[in-house]
């Protein structure tokens, strides 16, 4: 059973993975916002760099801001961000 | 309550007046952020930064005496002095008004998703958030008044 998200990326992400969002359709296994990013960052690349474990990214479930333990399901959107830098 | 992200520019005189015309209103303190020094293009998430200012606001509506606020934080290209950000809270009394004021830019600077992107002499480079703004915001946790 895999599920269908939508993962939007933000601001120096964005950039670096050169897109603003992707449609996702995830194993089973990738259950929560921790093991998503996880799961990007294996990709290699622009990915392993983006998400390097030592790179604060925070991140948000359905517009609210979420740890790492975070649950998903399918419609979900998630969103990928460092960390905010308005006022 | 008013809660805005936009691109225009705003008035921070029309908007105290929006907010002061109860005959209960005995106080409205108000902050203004501005671009220092460089050029800047600012990101948001739109809907999500909407919310989150909005639970900012309810926040400080638990804590203190609120009978009216208004939010508005700009987005897009901006120059060097112009205004980026304001909050004008209206209270009975200032002591409500200014930490009501200060308790939302603080959770603002740390909760809304906002990024600054500054453009020097052929660069842009995204700026890094500060330890001391997460300081700013921790300062009101446990029990909420400073």
């Amino acid at each position: 059973m895999r599920v269908k998200v939508t993962v939007l990326f933000f601001a120096s992400l964005r950039e670096q993975l050169g897109q603003p969002r992707e449609q996702l359709e995830l194993p089973a296994s990738v259950a929560t916002v921790g093991a998503l990013r996880e799961h990007l960052r294996a990709r290699g690349g622009a990915w392993a760099n983006a998400f390097a474990t030592n790179r604060p990214v925070r991140a948000a479930v359905n517009q609210d801001m979420v740890q790492a333990a975070a649950a998903i399901k399918a419609g979900d959107e998630i969103a990928f961000f460092p960390p905010v830098t308005g006022g | 309550m008013k809660v805005a992200v936009q691109r225009e520019n705003f008035d921070l005189g029309a908007e105290t007046r929006a907010i002061s015309k109860s005959s209960k209103v005995g106080a409205v303190a108000s902050f203004v952020g501005l671009v220092r020094d460089v050029r800047m293009t600012l990101e948001h998430y739109p809907g999500m930064t909407e919310n989150a200012i909005a639970k900012i606001v309810d926040e400080a509506a638990s804590r203190w005496q609120v009978m009216d606020c208004t939010v508005i934080h700009r987005y897009g290209d901006l120059e060097p002095n112009d205004q980026i950000v304001m909050v004008a809270v209206a209270s009975a009394h200032r002591g409500d008004a200014f930490q009501a004021c200060e308790f939302i830019m603080d959770y603002l600077k740390t909760q809304a998703p906002f990024w600054k992107k500054e453009h020097r002499s052929g660069s842009a480079t995204w700026v890094e958030a500060r330890a001391s703004d997460d300081e700013a915001a921790e300062r009101w946790k446990n029990g909420g008044r400073k």
